[in-house]
């Protein structure tokens, strides 16, 4: 409490006036900033005086002051799209114009186009065949090196722009894998048969019990007509290799039985109604250098 | 509870804490002119900074055609930076935090040698300061003209010198500047589109932003950004010891401060008499405006320059210089006890720690950097998949590879990839060698990223991961990289 006698006392030990305040014996020291530190307050205050100015700054009843300038940052969003927009239209040109070899030829075509592939197959493709291109069961795998339908370039192209199965495109690829076994045009020991009798040249383990014999000739008389004699399969039917390591459906007994009693024959869109023809080039360079591509 | 108020009228709201100031004062100071051993010092280090400053971006290096020709460059549009013999890349800026510890611990070792030889001899803006205080002094005069001509009207005199006082800052400070911004672009080149205001605008804005900068910290703040802007006088305050030199005022020799009269006359009578006559010309000379005789204090940039003064004034006197000097606290210490100063130990703890970590992080550095590779690897797996099978049963894994090749001409390099019997690599648009190994090639000064492929029988391919080793042999130059990473496998 201020008594009369009471003025700014000095601290014994630093020689600094003490404020007064003091706490349990313990004093605050009065060490002040120098004057100038106020003005530089002073100063932001006038900074910020001159922001409102020149940029957007008050909110109004249904707009806001927009400021000398008339900045907006949404403005300038829409002008960078719209560089954007030019810039992807020089791009698209330029791919519009090469053929597909060219495309793969050119690193910066093909810097382009797989950029340009990438987000396309994220939009369009990837909700079957995955975020990675590696497929699922029924919707092939597109980074291995197995093609159902082809691996080349034009191959490629072809399948994303006709699609498979798709009959709204009089150009569609169609092959089917009839359902044996539904339609009774084998019995169930035959396809017993020619289920070990693949198994046997796919080299996964066989059922000893099974006569594979009679599995070679349920095989020859009903699937080596697409298939081919040795089962290494036919592309221009879309009839996998039976051959190796790779089943769309999964190698297990049940999946290659319930294929012939059901049939198989999984539909792919056609994409020349709904993509333009620069995209699926584009997504064609980007699916054939997934790790397969031929 | 009725006091009375400063002006001693009786008023029971008074409360004399309110008389406190809130802000302390910055009274100008005058420093005065002063010739000696430590100006001379003093103008020989301000030269050699200032020269090195202004003229360093204009030095030239010749790193080939297709490099930059400046020896020393900041170039952030190709993310380079250029040092004589030395070229960094962006990710190899850890340098820089090796160059800070190695700063930091050399201004530790400087201050347990010698005090605070950075804050009064080699600190920016010191030097600026006293570059700045030159000029005030070449239009306005020695100190006691300056305070003469602060306090008298306006008139065309103290316009026009005032006038060319700021006017030289300013050209200084648009030239400190002017010299900043060479460091990021060609300088001679930059010098003629500022010269033809055809510069870019970032040029300018720098410029303006650091003639404003100078102009108001060497012309105006000076001895307050010593004061309250930075925290090394506070970081060497608590680093200061016993045995660090110091500039110091001998209490012993200088008390009691008697006139020179005064002094003749006690000494005649026996009497002990001070050898400091009071004449202030220790504080009048001080740039940061402080008074040595009150101690070691944080306003004191140890500059040397009241020594100087204070040599002057014992010669003038006929008594011995050295009333103040470096010193140590050791050494004052003995002086107050009447005993013999003990010799200065310069090698002591402290000085040998410094001196083992700034040996040993600029070792480190020097070792990184001779041994440094010109070619180097990062390799990301691909993460989905993992591992794909193909038709033939072998497993495939697909990486990244990033190459950064930092030679200034382009190299093909033969990617070869470690692994089991039987592991292949396949790099999708590579050229095969001789040997059939794939080659990629990659332009000067710059690196690519490739897709590579490597597939492992599935014999070979038996643990779920195991160590493959890519590697990246030079053609040409015989140098080669390698980097290891997993291969994935069901």
């Amino acid at each position: 409490m201020a008594s009369e006698s009471e003025k700014p006392a000095v601290d014994a030990v630093t020689g600094t006036a003490t404020t007064g305040h003091e706490w349990d014996g313990i004093q605050e020291l009065n060490t002040p900033l120098p004057r100038w530190w106020l003005w530089t307050l002073y100063l932001t205050i006038v900074w910020s005086i001159g922001y409102w100015i020149v940029y957007p700054a008050w909110p109004l009843i249904s707009s806001h002051t927009t400021g000398v300038l008339n900045y907006s940052s949404r403005a300038e969003v829409g002008q960078e799209l719209v560089k954007l927009a030019a810039l992807r239209t020089t791009q698209a040109a330029g791919l519009a114009n090469a053929s597909l070899t060219e495309i793969k030829a050119s690193p910066d075509l093909q810097r382009i186009a797989l950029a340009r592939g990438k987000a396309a197959f994220g939009d369009n493709c990837a909700p079957c065949h995955g975020g990675a291109a590696t497929g699922a069961a029924g919707f092939p795998n597109l980074i291995d090196d197995e093609w159902i339908w082809g691996g080349k370039l034009d191959d490629i192209q072809k399948t994303i722009l006709h699609g498979i199965r798709w009959e709204q495109n009089p150009e569609t690829r169609v092959g089917n894998m009839p359902a044996f076994g539904r339609t009774g045009m084998l019995k169930r020991d035959e396809i017993s048969q020619a289920v070990e009798y693949v198994r046997s040249i796919a080299g996964l383990d066989v059922d000893k019990a099974v006569d594979l014999g009679k599995g070679k000739e349920v095989f020859a008389a009903n699937c080596a007509s697409c298939h081919g004699e040795g089962g290494k399969g036919n592309q221009e039917l879309g009839a996998p290799d039976l051959t190796d390591a790779i089943w769309l459906y999964g190698s297990s007994r049940q999946a290659m039985t319930e294929g012939l009693i059901n049939g198989r024959g999984g539909i792919m869109p056609a994409w020349s109604a709904r993509l333009d023809p620069v995209t699926i080039k584009a997504l064609t360079v980007y699916v054939h250098g997934l790790g397969g591509g031929q | 509870m009725t006091t009375v108020d400063a002006t001693g009228v009786a008023n029971a709201d008074y409360d004399p804490r309110d008389d406190i100031p809130l802000y302390a004062p910055a009274p100008k100071v005058y420093p005065q002119r002063v010739k000696g051993r430590f100006r001379r010092i003093k103008w020989g280090l301000l030269i050699a900074c200032l020269g090195l400053y202004y003229l360093l971006p204009f030095v030239r290096w010749n790193r080939g055609s297709s490099l930059p020709d400046q020896a020393v460059l900041i170039d952030l549009e190709r993310k380079r930076f250029y040092f004589f013999f030395i070229e960094l890349w962006p990710q190899e800026v850890y340098y820089l935090t090796g160059l800070l510890i190695l700063a930091a611990i050399i201004l530790f070792l400087m201050n347990a040698v010698a005090g605070r030889v950075w804050c009064g001899y080699l600190c920016p803006q010191t030097v600026w300061t006293d570059l700045f205080m030159s000029v005030e002094r070449f239009f306005q005069g020695d100190r006691r003209d300056r305070i003469k001509l602060d306090d008298a009207p306006w008139s065309f005199d103290k316009i026009w010198r005032k006038a060319a006082t700021h006017l030289s800052w300013l050209v200084i400070a648009w030239w400190t500047g002017g010299a900043w911004v060479l460091y990021f672009a060609d300088a001679p080149t930059l010098v003629m589109q500022l010269a033809t205001l055809q510069a870019p605008m970032t040029a300018y804005l720098w410029i303006g932003i650091l003639t404003f900068t100078t102009y108001v910290l060497a012309g105006h703040m000076r001895e307050q950004v010593c004061l309250y802007m930075c925290p090394w006088p506070r970081i060497q305050a608590a680093l200061t010891d016993a045995d660090a030199l110091n500039v110091t005022y001998r209490y012993d020799r200088g008390e009691p401060r008697v006139s020179v009269k005064q002094a003749a006359k006690l000494r005649e009578a026996g009497q002990p008499a001070g050898d400091c006559i009071d004449c202030h010309q220790c504080v009048a000379v001080c740039p940061t405006g402080v008074d040595i005789r009150a101690g070691a204090q944080l306003g004191c940039i140890q500059c040397g320059l009241c020594i100087d003064a204070c040599d002057d004034v014992m010669r003038k006197v006929m008594r011995p210089p050295g009333l103040i000097g470096y010193d140590t606290e050791a050494a004052v210490v003995a002086r107050d006890a009447k005993a013999t100063p003990p010799a200065r130990r310069l090698i002591r703890p402290r000085t040998i720690l410094y001196a083992a970590i700034i040996s040993l992080v600029g070792g480190a550095m020097l070792y990184q950097l001779a041994t440094r590779s010109l070619l180097d690897l990062a390799v990301n797996h691909e993460r989905t998949p993992l591992f794909t099978t193909l038709r033939d049963g072998s497993i495939r894994n697909s990486y990244t590879l990033r190459i950064a090749n930092k030679r200034s001409e382009a190299r093909p390099l033969a990617i070869t990839v470690g692994g089991p019997a039987g592991t292949t690599v396949e790099i999708s648009g590579a050229s095969p060698s001789a040997d059939w190994r794939p080659i990629v090639t990659v332009p000067a000064d710059s690196s690519i990223e490739i897709k590579l492929f490597v597939a492992m029988p599935r014999s070979v391919a038996t643990r779920s991961s195991q160590l493959i080793q890519i590697k990246a042999s030079d053609l040409a130059f015989g140098e080669s990289a390698t980097v290891k990473e997993n291969f994935f496998a069901p």
